[in-house]
């Protein structure tokens, strides 16, 4: 048994690191797309191309645009004259935020009344429109406050040490700096894997389809299991210095703190390739060949995906969609490297995600193994 | 040879359909020791279908199959060790060179060591290929490349071989390497199983299954076979022997017609009585060929014969 099964070991590494293409394919484009991922994959909002319409051409409207000017999140970079010119700018991308400042707004501010400040913003982009308006929000306010007391300070300097606020202390948990990236780094790190091993999988066995000699080690004395055990044992290895290597280039180059322990996240990782290994034999008894497998998986990989909090928040879906991300290994195995990296929890928190990967490992395992015996007729 | 204890291969009622066709009809045949038995028929008679159920890859809907004295239907596991079934194509790893793909299927069959070693260097040796062991298989010839199929599918000594159209495609010195390595293995006692669409491949059989639309119409030895026509074959030689055939066609009394290379055979009743009457319906057709007499039939002519219903052509 075990002579057999090492012989199809020895004979699957021959074949993956004799080809040069494939030795590439295994190393270099995972990094790549972990570096790519990691600066692309960012909900964090710098320098928005700001133009800005002043009409009043007051001391308070200059104050108040260079306080955008002097902000990280814009980019003040277009003064217009009038609101057409303003809307085209818009229009063409150039700016992503317009300010419009009407004539009369220090007119308003001295004489105490509510002065208009303008704000256009492109939702193209929902996220993006949600998170420049609060940083307009916060410089409005700030600019407004800072009026006020300049204001009352000047009536009477005692009433301004007297006035009562909330500060608020903040606290973010985890990721300090609220770092998107921190947040991304590791689900990236689950998504690739889940690419990778379901189509090195699916790949390697409707290969053998493909060129026949899946027929001809069936007239073997090879048994099922060692045949299944000898093409998946290869893809799961790979998986697992895959997982690695991806995992090191983030923890390094991204400066992700690992705070958890490794065994955790291995036996994570663990269960995550197996049920990822069913995955992609079940798909390879459903193609005859390559192209279909290729098709196939991407039927699978689109959706387990989306349906794994790697972007959007599982919490907002509906609920009827929330159903469906359980059946998604990548939910749990995000869940089981987030918490590793950021959180630092173990066994004790993790557990549920380890037996929910192990329940769906087994399930598609079993489901893989039993069609298999089938498709082969 | 049939002795039901000693048939290497005993198939009986073999029957499989696949959706909206009856591909193998209650098939019933035997094989010996020691003897090769050749599956003859044009594509889609059934070969493969049968073939597959013999080496325990498909399953029949209907019959039994005994391969080596063990029940292929219920225990397809157990007859692995002393068979062996090739396909058309065998299946290599282009990848791996000549003898990663020995090594490969040896000890799958749990050959090794030294027993491996000096069965593959005997067979290679055997193939003609002994100085390509370190080659990718994926940059042999076609012919190579089925030799190096055979060469992985003896290693193990099976007791009975099956192979589908073996040298389909294969050069002429390939082929003959390959049918002296079955030779060889037959001297030693092997079954072997050939399928082949070539009829005249068929007559190095010792016996031959003639198999059309997956039921049998024949089995017996070449010569028992090609007497068994009852009628004379006529050939005409010709350079343009389809004009030839296009003229007799018009004939009565012609059983059947076949092309083979330059040559035109019409399975008739009486063939020296034809010859004037064919001869002077070339001549006023204005088509001219070399000579016309009668020979001893092929299996081909049987076989033809035999589709065509006997029917004359119209």
């Amino acid at each position: 048994m075990f002579a057999r099964l090492k012989q199809m070991l020895i004979k699957e590494f021959i074949q993956v690191l004799r080809d040069k293409r494939t030795r590439f394919i295994l190393i270099i484009p995972p990094i790549v797309q972990m570096l790519v991922f990691g600066y692309a994959a960012n909900f964090e909002v710098h320098l928005v191309p700001t133009a800005v319409v002043d009409f009043d051409h007051s001391q308070q409207s200059r104050d108040l645009i260079s306080r955008f000017t002097s902000s990280p999140y814009f980019d003040v970079r277009r003064q217009l004259d009038n609101s057409r010119q303003l809307r085209d700018a818009i229009d063409s991308g150039d700016a992503a935020i317009g300010l419009e400042i009407d004539a009369g707004f220090a007119q308003k501010l001295l004489k105490g009344q509510a002065a208009p400040l303008q704000v256009i913003v492109d939702a193209t982009n929902s996220n993006t429109a949600l998170i420049t308006s609060s940083y307009v929000t916060q410089i409005a306010t700030g600019f407004a406050r800072d009026y006020q007391l300049d204001r009352i300070g000047r009536i009477d300097p005692q009433v301004v040490e007297q006035l009562p606020s909330v500060q608020l202390r903040q606290r973010p948990w985890y990721n300090p700096d609220l770092r998107s990236r921190w947040f991304f780094v590791p689900g990236v790190i689950g998504s690739l894997t889940l690419v990778l091993v379901v189509v090195l999988t699916a790949f390697a066995v409707v290969r053998e389809r493909e060129i026949g000699t899946l027929e001809q080690i069936m007239v073997t004395p090879i048994g099922r299991a060692e045949f299944i055990l000898g093409k998946t044992l290869p893809s799961f290895l790979i998986g697992l210095f895959d997982v690695s290597l991806i995992a090191l280039v983030g923890t390094l180059w991204f400066q992700v703190p690992f705070r958890g322990h490794i065994l955790v996240l291995l036996a994570g990782s663990v269960l995550f390739l197996l049920s990822m290994l069913g995955v992609g034999l079940l798909i390879s008894t459903i193609s005859s060949t390559q192209q279909q497998a290729m098709v196939t998986s991407f039927f699978f990989i689109m959706p387990a995906i989306t349906f794994s909090g790697f972007g959007f928040p599982i919490s907002t879906m509906p609920q009827w969609l929330q159903y469906c991300t359980y059946l998604s290994p990548l939910r749990y195995f995000l869940v089981v490297l987030r918490s590793s990296y950021l959180k630092g929890v173990g066994m004790t928190i993790l557990w549920p995600q380890m037996a929910a990967m192990a329940a769906l490992s087994s399930f598609f395992l079993g489901v893989a193994i039993l069609r298999f015996h089938k498709a082969l007729d | 040879m049939t002795e039901k204890l000693q048939s290497a291969i005993v198939v009986d009622g073999l029957t499989r359909s696949f959706p909206g066709v009856r591909a193998v009809e209650a098939l019933s045949f035997e094989v010996g020791p020691g003897e090769i038995f050749g599956l003859v028929g044009p594509d889609g008679a059934g070969k493969t279908t049968t073939l597959r159920m013999l080496a325990g890859v498909l399953s029949p809907d209907e019959g039994s199959v005994l391969v080596a004295g063990v029940d292929v239907v219920r225990d397809p596991e157990a007859a692995k060790h002393a068979l062996s079934y090739m396909p058309q194509r065998f299946g290599l790893y282009e990848d791996l060179t000549v003898d990663e793909n020995i090594r490969f299927y040896a000890d799958l069959f749990g050959v090794r060591g030294a027993e491996r070693n000096t069965r593959s260097a005997q067979l290679l040796q055997a193939a003609g290929m002994s100085e390509f062991r370190r080659r990718l298989a994926g940059k042999l010839s076609g012919g190579m490349k089925q030799k190096l199929g055979l060469v992985c599918a003896l290693i193990h000594r099976p007791r009975v071989i099956l192979l589908d159209e073996p040298t389909t495609g294969v050069d002429p010195v390939s082929r003959r390497d390959f049918w002296r390595i079955l030779y060889e293995l037959v001297a030693e006692g092997v079954a072997i199983l050939t399928s082949t669409a070539y009829l005249d491949e068929a007559e190095r059989c010792h016996r031959v299954a003639l198999l059309h639309q997956g039921k049998l119409l024949f089995c017996d030895t070449p010569a028992n076979l090609k007497s068994r026509l009852g009628k004379d074959v006529l050939s005409v030689t010709s350079s343009d022997p389809r004009r030839v055939r296009g003229v007799l066609e018009q004939a009565a009394g012609i059983s059947s017609l076949v092309l083979t290379g330059d040559r035109v055979h019409a399975v008739v009743d009486r063939a020296m009585r034809r010859i004037p009457e064919f001869q002077a319906l070339l001549a006023a057709a204005g088509v001219s060929f070399d000579a016309m007499q009668q020979v001893a039939p092929t299996i081909e002519d049987l076989f033809v014969d035999a589709v065509s219903g006997g029917a004359p052509h119209a």
